[in-house]
Parts: structure tokens; C-alpha cells; sequence
């Protein structure tokens, strides 16, 4: 099963390959990892998409709360939350037609074109896993792919429930 | 507070002070020189001088598993603190508080591959409890606080410290302080167990027929052995100790039903498969107890207390979970069953004692004396007579480390020091060194064999510079007895790489190194030639007992099957 995972922890030196070795060293899977500190400079927060069933996740969980520098984790799949990801993709735009359909399936998507080549398009979007995937695949039966970055999941609990210190 | 101005070497000697560390363990080295001075000019803080980094770190371990107070090592930058790493996995592995002090190169040369630059902080991530990059000399004194508290409290482990040269430096000064009691908001260990939890566990407890307490190292890291025994006595309950946990309560108690696992007693390891309930206190369901873990007590209603949360359920469901320290719950699981005026069901006890005494009576740790060739287990209870019972015991990692856990009955916490979870040969002297060097008047011995004493022999050149008077029992029998052990039995009888063809005279070599060399050969002269390397005070007595080296160590559990399938001896399973 997919989960979304946050954690918040110090912001120091290690502290971000605590988190990694940990998750190579029992075996756990990463699917993407997002790092940034805080609106408070001290603390880092880190969304982490894994899977496993309930008795590795509860293992995940406990293991990742059990390092120092771990201050809180939640498991945002396990409530209502909010997901999204940011993509940057450069595309083949070589004439007229493809120009056109590469416009209309950024607009129907919502993204934007942010750049424009000779020849390619750069454009940028934002949404959660599904809606990523399905675009890149619309796009990549349309036209040729030159490159790829996606910024990997954040998250955030819908309401008033919060992860903070 | 002061306001004198110190070196950054100066902190760390004056922050160990503070914390009252009376020996320090380590080798110097150019990265951690100025440490070295530091320690030169003051005499709070001893420093024992190792041969070998590897044993400064097992000292430091011995020295803190008997004491409870955690053990610091110091060494230089690259060689020296990789040397640490198999130290530092072994406390690691088995809960052990310790602190290593690490030199670096200079700050400005990190990352360039200098002479004797390791990333140490990386090598050890794996195998620490916590770890520090020291960056600015003013912040030395409050991280060795922080690395003490964090190592100290919980469930306790190591902590490495990295401490680059610049720092250290007498260009490098600052203003010292430290504050010992050290608060972190990210860390703050649970101690207490959950109300609603403790009344689950009593509720079971009560209406257990077959009702098993399964205690492990937790016990003994916190100081509980006392309120465990007065539980298990409230209860009248049969007691299993892990390898870890043995000491936990008398070896000799009448509820005690011995060790468990994989060379436990046949009763212990029934009783588990048989109960339904299991009372687990700080224990951690180890691959080495559960055997098979599908076909493990499957009628049993699990209550698993540990400080630890990824020790529970980690292996085996815990379906009653309780979150706290062992000497904390068992105090309230002691007075809630007194809330309940909880009494055990006499019928229901004695059907369950009854049973049990039956598997007792198949004598599973038995062996049989033939011939004038030594059995290992009758130097182990000879050691056990001649010391009343009353030495410390260290143990390296083999056949030898599983006669005495299974031979010699302990009747306190921290008498029995050995790596149960790294299973580390070259453990067992180090350990005992630092062992003596807290306990100078006790007996204590070092039992090993003639593959484990090989792995940190050059430790004897330590014991005589601190006069370190260590009993050395090896139980040599020209093999790696556990490793040939297998190879019988598993392997077809191949005993591929086993075989020592070439051992030292261990005699001469205990006297070439200023020591007391002794052999003894034969069955008749054991108890009088060991009473008398007990006699030897304020010498390091080696004694090369020559045993029969086709002794296999049982009972063993049969690979795959449940906790309680065994091989009794040759051929015969439970």
C-alpha cells in the first residue's frame, strides 16, 4: 500500500541520512523523498512516499520516531490530507500541430508553458501522483519527451490538524 | 559558571570530569594529540592504555555493562576509529551506553582525503544510537553532556563523537560550560507504562493457567532484577531468562526453569510453546529464541513490555504492548495486582508446575563424563564450585560461551557479561579487563577458547601494565568448536577451515607476556590445578584446559521447527 509519510526533525548536519540509511539498511522502499526546512530555520520537514503493508509500515514509523533527531512523524494516508507534486517537463515542439496540441493538453491539465525553445516547450504543472502520470502519458503519445524532473510528493493533513512542534 | 578560557582539548578532558568518568579507554594518535596532553596534565580522568582499539571499546563495554555507568573510548582519526566499529556494533546489538570519542582531521581538510580521514559519523550510522559532528569549540562540553544523556537513558547504546584536530588545538579556546542536565525536545524516552495497558496485562496475567515470564537484558540494564523476582514470586510463575537476561533473577530460584532458545532447556523452551501467557520483559523475541517464527506459541497471549517500540511486534505480535521501563512497569504491574488482590489459582498453578516438572525431569542439560578426556561443561562447573558462584563471567562468542550460560548458575544481575546479539569473539577478554579494572577485588574470569583468545590476545600486554589480574579459562579444544559443531551437523562431518593446526603454547605465551601460565590435561587434576589459579592473587592467571574437542553443546533447537523441537543429545529429539 502507498503512504505518505512527514516527518519533522532537527535541522542539522546527518540528520537527512539518518533518515535514508535507515530506510536502506531494514529494507524499507522509497519511492520519492522531499527535504526543506521550515518557516523555523531549526527544523526540517521531509515527506517521504513508501510501501509495505500495515506490519512494515508500523515498523517504518516506530524506527524512524526511535532517531534523535526525529521530532514528529505522521502518516498522512491515514486521513484526510492533501498531496501534490510538482513536474518540469521539456518536450519536442517541432511545428504547428504538435506547438498546438502540447498547448491544449497543458491547458486541459491546468499546467503552464514556462519556457520555449527552438524547437521544444518546457512546461510546468502541479497535482497529485495520478493526475502527474496521466499527463506525461497524454503528452508522451502526442509528442517526444526530452526531459523529466519531478520535486517527489508533499503533503498536508486537510482541516485543522497540523504537524507541528 | 567560569569564565576561564580553555582549548578545545581541554574541554573534553574537563566535560568527561564533569560527568565523573573515572578511566577512559583508548589509543592516541596524531588527530587527538592534544586530547592526549590534556589528559597528561589533570588526574580526575584515568586513561587506560589498550593494544588494540577494538578492545578499548569492549573494556569501556565490560566496564559498563558490570557497572551500569557508561563506558569512553577514545581514539584517533581513521584506523583507530574504524578499529571501534566491531566495539561499537557489539553495544550496539546489545543495549550497551557508551560513548566513543573519535579524532578528525582538521575541519578544513574534511572531504580530501587527508592522511587518516575516515567519515566515521557515516561508518557508524548504522550501529549507533546517536552521533555528532563537532563544528565550533564552545559547543565540545554540552554535546558530550548530550551524547552521555542520550546514550545513558532509554534504551541505552553508543554514541559516537567526532572531533576535528582544529578544534582541539591550543589555537582553539573558548569559554567552558556545560549543562549536565540535558533536556532535548527531540528526544524525550517513555518511562511510564499505559494505565489502560498495565490493567490489560493484569486482566491476562490473572486468568493465565499457563502463565510464562520471559525476561531479557532489559532487566538487567534496568536495575529490576529485585522487583522481577518479588513479581515472579507474587505470581508463581515459571521464569525463563534470554541469554542476555541471565542474572535477571537467581539461576538457582526455584521458579527459574533456565535459559531459552536455541541452547535453552528443554522445560523453558515447553513452557513457552505451552503457555497462554507470556509475560515478555524487556526481551526481544531474537531469531536465536523463537526458532521457526510461524509455529511460535501459537496459543499464547502476548504481553511485551520494552522501552524500545520497534522491539515490539517487530518479530512476533505483541497482542498486549506496553511501552516503558522494565523496573517502572513491573512496579505497576506489581501494584495493580495488588489493587486486584490478585492470589494465583492453587489447582490451577500446581496441574502447570506438575507439567512442567515432568519436562524437567528429562535432564536436558546434562552431560556425560567418560574417560579421562575432559568435558568442557565439568570446567565450567568446577569454575562454578571453586568461585562459590560468586565471579564475574565474561565470555567470548562459541561452544564455551554456551557451557557456562547453561553451567553456571548466576545469582546476580551484571555477574554474566557477554555479546549475545553481535555474537563478537574477541570480546571476552577486553571485557573482562574492564570488569576487574571496576571490580579489583572480585573474582573474574575470562571463559573463552582457543579461537576467541586468539582474536584480542595482545590485550595481556595491557593486563600487566595495569596489573589487571583476569582468570583466563580457555576450553581449547584445537577448534572452532560451534563453527565444527555445525559442520557435524549440518554440513556432512566436513570440517572445512575449523581445524587450528598451529596453536601457540598457550603457557608460554601467558609468561612471555609477564603472566601465569597453567595447563591442565587431565580429568583428576581440573578442580585442584583451577583452585589453585583462583589462589594467585594480583597475577593474570592463563589456564589452557585441553577438552574433549568432539563435545557438541545441547540442547539445540532443530532449524525450522517450532521453539520447542530440539536435539536432546545425538539422535534424540524432544
Amino acid at each position: 500500500m502507498r503512504r505518505i509519510l512527514a516527518i519533522l526533525l532537527e535541522n542539522e548536519a546527518g540528520s537527512l541520512s539518518r533518515i535514508v540509511g535507515l530506510f536502506s539498511q531494514r529494507a524499507f522502499n522509497i519511492e520519492s523523498l522531499t527535504v526543506a526546512p521550515t518557516e523555523d530555520q531549526s527544523l526540517s520537514r521531509i515527506t517521504i512516499v513508501t510501501r509495505g503493508d500495515d506490519k512494515v509500515l508500523e515498523q517504518i514509523v516506530k524506527q524512524v520516531n526511535k532517531l534523535i533527531d526525529v521530532i514528529k512523524i505522521t502518516d498522512l494516508t491515514e486521513r484526510s490530507h492533501v498531496e501534490r507534486e510538482l513536474i518540469l517537463i521539456k518536450v519536442l515542439a517541432m511545428n504547428d500541430k504538435s506547438r498546438t496540441e502540447v498547448k491544449r493538453i497543458t491547458d486541459i491539465f491546468r499546467g503552464s508553458i514556462i519556457d520555449i525553445g527552438k524547437q521544444v516547450y518546457t512546461i510546468q504543472l502541479t497535482g497529485d501522483a495520478q493526475k502527474i502520470n496521466a499527463f506525461v502519458n497524454t503528452l508522451a503519445n502526442e509528442t517526444e519527451i526530452i526531459e523529466v524532473v519531478r520535486s517527489g510528493c508533499v503533503g498536508i493533513a486537510r482541516g485543522e490538524k497540523a504537524l507541528r512542534v | 559558571m567560569t569564565t576561564k578560557i580553555f582549548t578545545g582539548a581541554q574541554m573534553v578532558v574537563k566535560a568527561l570530569a564533569a560527568l565523573e568518568v573515572k578511566y577512559i579507554f583508548g589509543y592516541p594518535g596524531g588527530t587527538v594529540l592534544d586530547i592526549y596532553d590534556a589528559l597528561f596534565q589533570q588526574t580526575d580522568v584515568e586513561h587506560i592504555l589498550v593494544r588494540h582499539e577494538q578492545a578499548a571499546t569492549h573494556m569501556a563495554d565490560g566496564f559498563a555493562r558490570s557497572t551500569g555507568e557508561v563506558g569512553v573510548v577514545l581514539a584517533t582519526s581513521g584506523p583507530g576509529a574504524t578499529n571501534c566499529i566491531t566495539g561499537i556494533a557489539t553495544a550496539y546489538m546489545d543495549s550497551i551506553p557508551m560513548v566513543v570519542l573519535s579524532g578528525q582531521v582538521p575541519s578544513t581538510l574534511i572531504g580530501d582525503d587527508a592522511f587518516q580521514e575516515t567519515d566515521i559519523i557515516g561508518c557508524s550510522r548504522p550501529i549507533v544510537k546517536h552521533s555528532f559532528n563537532c563544528r565550533v569549540v564552545e559547543e565540545i562540553p554540552n554535546i558530550i553532556a548530550k551524547a552521555f544523556y542520550i546514550a545513558s537513558t532509554g534504551r541505552p547504546g553508543p554514541v559516537v563523537i567526532e572531533l576535528p584536530k582544529d578544534l582541539l588545538m591550543p589555537t582553539s579556546t573558548g569559554e567552558f560550560h556545560i549543562e549536565i542536565d540535558v533536556k532535548m525536545r527531540s528526544y524525550n524516552p517513555n518511562i511510564k507504562g499505559h494505565h489502560k495497558q498495565i490493567k490489560k496485562a493484569v486482566s491476562a496475567i490473572s486468568d493465565a493457567k499457563k502463565l510464562v515470564v520471559y525476561a531479557g537484558g532489559g532487566v538487567i540494564i534496568a536495575n529490576a532484577s529485585a522487583l522481577l523476582t518479588e513479581l515472579v514470586e507474587k505470581l508463581d510463575a515459571p521464569i525463563t531468562n534470554t541469554l542476555m537476561g541471565l542474572g535477571g533473577i537467581s539461576g538457582t530460584h526455584k521458579n527459574f526453569i533456565g535459559m531459552l532458545g536455541m541452547h535453552g532447556s528443554l522445560e523453558a523452551n515447553r513452557s513457552m510453546a505451552n503457555a497462554d501467557v507470556i509475560l515478555a520483559l524487556g526481551a526481544r523475541f531474537d531469531d536465536r529464541v523463537t526458532n521457526n517464527v510461524k509455529k511460535f506459541c501459537p496459543d499464547a497471549t502476548i504481553i511485551h513490555v520494552d522501552i524500545d517500540p520497534t522491539s515490539i511486534s517487530k518479530t512476533i505480535n505483541a497482542h498486549i504492548p506496553v511501552v516503558g521501563l522494565v523496573d517502572v512497569v513491573l512496579q505497576q504491574l506489581l501494584d495493580e495486582l495488588t489493587a486486584t488482590n490478585f492470589e494465583p489459582n492453587k489447582e490451577e498453578r500446581a496441574d502447570w508446575w506438575q507439567q512442567i516438572n515432568k519436562w524437567r525431569e528429562v535432564n536436558s542439560i546434562s552431560y556425560v563424563q567418560e574417560g579421562d578426556q575432559i568435558k568442557p561443561q565439568r570446567v565450567i562447573e568446577a569454575m562454578y564450585k571453586i568461585t562459590k558462584g560468586e565471579a564475574y563471567v565474561c565470555s567470548d562468542v562459541g561452544q564455551h560461551q554456551m557451557f557456562a550460560a547453561q553451567y553456571y548458575p548466576f545469582a546476580k544481575p551484571r555477574q554474566w557479561i557477554n555479546s549475545g546479539g553481535l555474537g563478537t569473539m574477541g570480546f571476552g577478554l577486553p571485557a573482562a579487563m574492564g570488569v576487574k579494572l571496576a571490580f579489583p577485588e572480585s573474582h573474574v574470569i575470562c571463559i573463552t577458547g582457543d579461537g576467541s583468545i586468539q582474536m584480542n590476545i595482545q590485550e595481556l600486554s595491557t593486563c600487566l601494565q595495569y596489573n589487571l589480574s583476569v582468570v583466563i579459562i580457555s576450553l581449547n579444544n584445537r577448534s572452532l568448536g560451534m563453527v565444527r559443531q555445525w559442520q557435524d551437523m549440518v554440513y556432512g562431518g566436513r570440517h572445512s577451515s575449523s581445524y587450528m593446526e598451529s596453536l601457540p603454547d598457550f603457557v608460554k605465551l601467558a609468561e612471555s607476556y609477564g603472566h601465569v601460565g597453567m595447563q591442565i590435561n587431565h580429568l583428576d587434576e581440573l578442580e585442584d590445578k583451577l583452585t589453585e589459579a583462583f589462589n594467585i592473587k594480583n597475577r593474570l592467571v592463563f589456564v589452557d584446559v585441553l577438552v574433549d574437542e568432539k563435545e557438541h553443546v545441547y540442547p539445540m533447537q532443530i532449524r525450522l521447527g517450532a521453539i520447542d523441537e530440539m536435539w536432546i543429545k545425538k539422535g534424540v529429539k524432544s
